[in-house]
Order: C-alpha cells, then sequence, then structure tokens
C-alpha cells in the first residue's frame, strides 16, 4: 500500500483537474478553484490523505432539478455485503453547496446490499460526489452532475 | 418538542434471508440558517441531525445529516430480514430532543 500511495501522492493536482474537466464537459458553469479545493479538501480530510479510486459507486441524480430546494438522490455501492467486505460509510459531498458534506449514511453488513435513497438540496448547478469507505478502509467514489434551475439556499424576498 | 410525524414503510412480513427496503420520512422544515425572516433576522439552523434504525437490538443503519438534506428528511435503506423482532427508528435533532418509532416485522 505504501509505495503505491506514494507513486499517487504527487498527483493530487491531476485528480483535481479531471474532477474538473468532468465537470466542465457537462455543465455551463465552471466551478471556481476554490470550490474544488474545498470539495478535494474534505475528500482528503475523510480519506485522511489516501486516493480514492474511481468505480464502484454510482450516484444517481436528475441531470436537470427544476427546484435545488428537493433533488432526489440515489446511491448505490457495488459491495458483497458479507461480514469481511462491506460498506462502512457513503459520504453525499456537495461541490458548491456552502457545506461540504451533505450527509453521511453508516451501514452494516445486515444491509445486504449498499443502496440508500434520500432527497437533497443544492444551491446550484454542480457536482456532488458519493465516496464510499469500505470494510478494508479502501475509498471509492462515484459523482455526479445536476443542473439546478430553481436554487436552494437563496432568500425568499 | 413533541414526537414528530413521521412515516415509515416496511413490509410488515418477509422471508428469512430476504433483503427488505425500508422508506422513511419525518416532517421536519430543515431550516439551514443561510435564510432571513421577514424582518432581515437570520433564523437559527434547525436541523434533524441524525436518524438511527435498530433491529432487534442491533443498529443496523445510521446517517448524520447536515443542512444540505431536504426539508422532511426521506431515507430509504435495506436490510436483511434475520428474524422476527422490533425494529426501532430514532430520528434526533441538534438540541438532542428525539422522535422514536417502533414497527414490528414477522419473518418466516
Amino acid at each position: 500500500m505504501a509505495p503505491q500511495q506514494s507513486k499517487y501522492a504527487p498527483s493530487r493536482r491531476k485528480v483535481i483537474a479531471s474532477g474538473l474537466a468532468v465537470t466542465t464537459a457537462s455543465l455551463l458553469h465552471s466551478p471556481t478553484r476554490a470550490e474544488v479545493e474545498e470539495l478535494t479538501k474534505t475528500i482528503f480530510e475523510i480519506t485522511r490523505g489516501a486516493l480514492p479510486r474511481y468505480g464502484r459507486v454510482k450516484l444517481t441524480l436528475p441531470e436537470l432539478a427544476e427546484n435545488g430546494n428537493l433533488v432526489s438522490l440515489l446511491v448505490n455501492v457495488d459491495s458483497p455485503m458479507t461480514t469481511d467486505d462491506y460498506v462502512k460509510t457513503i459520504y453525499i459531498l456537495s461541490e458548491k453547496n456552502p457545506l461540504v458534506i451533505v450527509a453521511r449514511f453508516h451501514l452494516t453488513p445486515r444491509a445486504g446490499r449498499a443502496r440508500v435513497r434520500s432527497n437533497i438540496r443544492l444551491a446550484t448547478t454542480q457536482q456532488v460526489v458519493a465516496l464510499a469507505e469500505m470494510s478494508d478502509g479502501t475509498f471509492w467514489q462515484g459523482g455526479s452532475s445536476v443542473i439546478v434551475t430553481l436554487a436552494a439556499c437563496i432568500d425568499g424576498g | 418538542m413533541a414526537q414528530l410525524p413521521v412515516r415509515i414503510i416496511l413490509p410488515s412480513t418477509a422471508k428469512k434471508g430476504d433483503i427488505i427496503e425500508i422508506k422513511t420520512l419525518i416532517q421536519h422544515a430543515m431550516e439551514t440558517g443561510y435564510r432571513r425572516d421577514d424582518v432581515g433576522k437570520p433564523i437559527p439552523r434547525d436541523i434533524i441531525t441524525t436518524f438511527a434504525v435498530t433491529y432487534g437490538g442491533v443498529e443496523v443503519f445510521k446517517a448524520d445529516f447536515n443542512q444540505g438534506v431536504a426539508a422532511n428528511p426521506y431515507v430509504a435503506f435495506t436490510t436483511i430480514a434475520t428474524e422476527s423482532g422490533e425494529l426501532v427508528f430514532t430520528w434526533l435533532d441538534e438540541r438532542g430532543a428525539a422522535t422514536i418509532e417502533r414497527r414490528k416485522v414477522t419473518v418466516s
């Protein structure tokens, strides 16, 4: 594990860049550097510096949300959910909400399947990331981009 | 705080080993803390922070919410029908007030 990490450590910028590429490819608004750094910082705080791998996590959100106050979310993690190989925690992270961490779902092997549905708020058009911590300590991530036409968190008057 | 209205949908009977989906919703505004009232005074944050489910006394699911969770927090999750017994659903707001609901499931 250690040599692999040192191999990957210098390429954190690349990770940020790849996240950016995904986002900008599909969205009209590109995130500012500060927003991407806030999301990336939170990810590395959760993983304690480890680089999450892409895959296994499937985050399903509507491509277009008319109302950012209620966006339905489905997260599926590819895991056998046995006592020695299961998903411990799923983090839902937002790129542009005032608070990056939206929710955490803690699972056990008794879930049978790593699938959670919920409703979240999105401040604006952005990328949402689901980060899964496995029982073996590895992290996997998947993301989805949502275009929000009516934003949450804004003042009514 | 009084018990908040909740809705829980789960099968009342299941076959042993089946994976059942449980849908839950609690009526709560999930006030973000970012809004202001009519006179411009900030409305303080008031959210449900945790939701936990035990099945036969063992915790099978737990969620931590921030203000990014929509009003009337809805969560659907799965659990394996292991034995006939009681599921206890507990929601806590940030002042520690609890809303607790119980449901029985018969496993054959």
